[in-house]
């Protein structure tokens, strides 16, 4: 029997994979690392990439993370996955947004417009990104 | 037959109220369930973060996070406030603001002066009446909230902190404890509350990518934004489960309402009924 390692990719919003693997891929903060069962302790930031778990059987699973921290210990590993994607000036502009949304609410201002288009945007952003996913999935 | 016409209507029209609660209380009963998985399924993420945190300040303990730090003197307090977007659950929201308004009382006699972060219209609503200053806000989460509507607002309060604007953040928000019990609660958020600095039992340390301040940095945030989802989804499960006994009741008290008039209702029949006998039977005399 191949050695296994554990693997756990966790998001805020819920449990996306569990399971043995021989070997995992991640897209580290300083380039992609491949971690092999045993691998000594280890943790980093994964920039936006997919996450690669090779299985017993030696099949590849793919999950696209927008981020997170990958952490390894010799006989686990665990991706802490980000749902949002992140970066200092789009968080910038979340907290600016908030504070706008705040100030308006309190006002007397609706801009419920403003916020049905954003809204939209949103969506939109999200199934750009569904398709990235799928067209990476297609070629891995 | 006037009196009992009326009566017959409004016991049609109460009936149609009793369907419509009846109706709620069983999509709150779907929804709650939903939002309880939904509320299992956040801890692993943090509890997992934590058992990383709390590793990284044992191993790196020179370096202290301001998240971290030792507590400072009260003069500025935020609180997120956790509320629902629609009404009719009972007083789940009321609860959370009494309770809330208790807090700011005693901080207020003991010179500290709070600051609101509002989620969920009911929350904004409150502050727009009680006054106080709403440095940020977000609404319409929908039954399935997301982190991502969340970054902003939480940012907000933590660059006030960091910039020492505010020297504490709290989350005021409901706790499920069952179907039928819900507690408003406020729980510190920041400085995060460390557990005992105990010895490692064994050495080890991890290979940091870049280094262990940038990790921790970034572990940090992600750890408050997953414990203000938290509560958020939590408060949602409250919800629900508030709203489905808020509408079981009023589908009771419709049914007795329903009753009440029911015997009211006979007894007008009744009455009028005998009247036009008499009626007939003395005109009848009469004759």
């Amino acid at each position: 029997m191949a050695m296994t390692i554990h693997v756990d990719i966790v998001s805020a919003e819920g449990a996306i994979h569990s399971g043995q693997a021989t070997m995992v891929y991640a897209t580290a903060e300083l380039g992609e690392v491949g971690i092999a069962p045993r691998h000594t302790a280890f943790i980093s930031r994964l920039k936006p990439g997919d996450v690669r778990v090779q299985n017993e059987q030696g099949e590849q699973e793919h999950f696209y993370v927008s981020g997170g921290m990958l952490e390894v210990q010799p006989h686990v590993v665990t991706v802490l996955a980000d749902t949002a994607i992140r970066a200092r000036d789009l968080d910038e502009a979340a907290a600016l947004d908030a504070k706008r949304r705040a100030e308006e609410a309190l006002a007397g201002h609706t801009a419920q417009f403003e916020y049905a288009k954003a809204q939209a945007e949103l969506a939109e952003a999200i199934a750009q990104l569904r398709a990235i996913e799928k067209l990476r999935k297609m070629k891995g | 037959m006037a009196g009992a016409k009326e009566i017959r209507t409004k016991i049609a029209s109460i009936k149609s109220t009793q369907k419509i609660t009846g109706a709620m209380q069983m999509v709150a009963a779907s929804k709650m369930r939903k939002a309880q998985d939904r509320m299992a399924a956040s801890k692993p993420y943090s509890e997992k973060m934590l058992q990383v945190i709390s590793h990284l300040a044992r191993a790196t303990p020179e370096y202290r996070h301001s998240f971290m730090a030792v507590e400072r003197p009260h003069k500025r307090v935020g609180y997120i406030v956790v509320s629902s977007d629609r009404g009719l659950c009972g007083g789940l929201n009321s609860n959370l603001f009494r309770r809330l308004v208790i807090d700011i009382k005693e901080k207020r006699a003991a010179g500290t002066e709070p600051a609101f972060c509002t989620i969920g219209s009911k929350a904004l609503g409150f502050f727009k009446r009680f006054g106080g200053d709403v440095k940020a806000q977000v609404t319409n989460l929908g039954d399935k909230p997301h982190i991502e509507d969340l970054i902003g607002p939480v940012k907000v309060m933590l660059d006030a902190f960091e910039a020492k604007e505010l020297d504490a953040i709290y989350v005021a928000s409901n706790e499920f404890v069952n179907t039928m019990t819900q507690r408003p609660m406020i729980r510190q958020l920041v400085p995060i509350i460390g557990e005992e600095q105990s010895a490692m039992p064994y050495h080890w340390d991890y290979i940091y990518e870049p280094d262990a301040h940038t990790v921790l940095d970034a572990l940090l945030t992600r750890y408050i934004e997953s414990l203000v989802y938290q509560a958020v989804v939590e408060n949602g499960a409250c919800e629900q489960a508030s709203r489905m006994v808020a509408m079981k009741s009023a589908s009771d008290n419709a049914g007795d309402l329903i009753g009440e008039l029911q015997l009211v209702y006979n007894k007008a029949r009744q009455a009028a009924i005998t009247q036009e006998i008499s009626e007939i039977v003395s005109g009848a005399a009469a004759v």
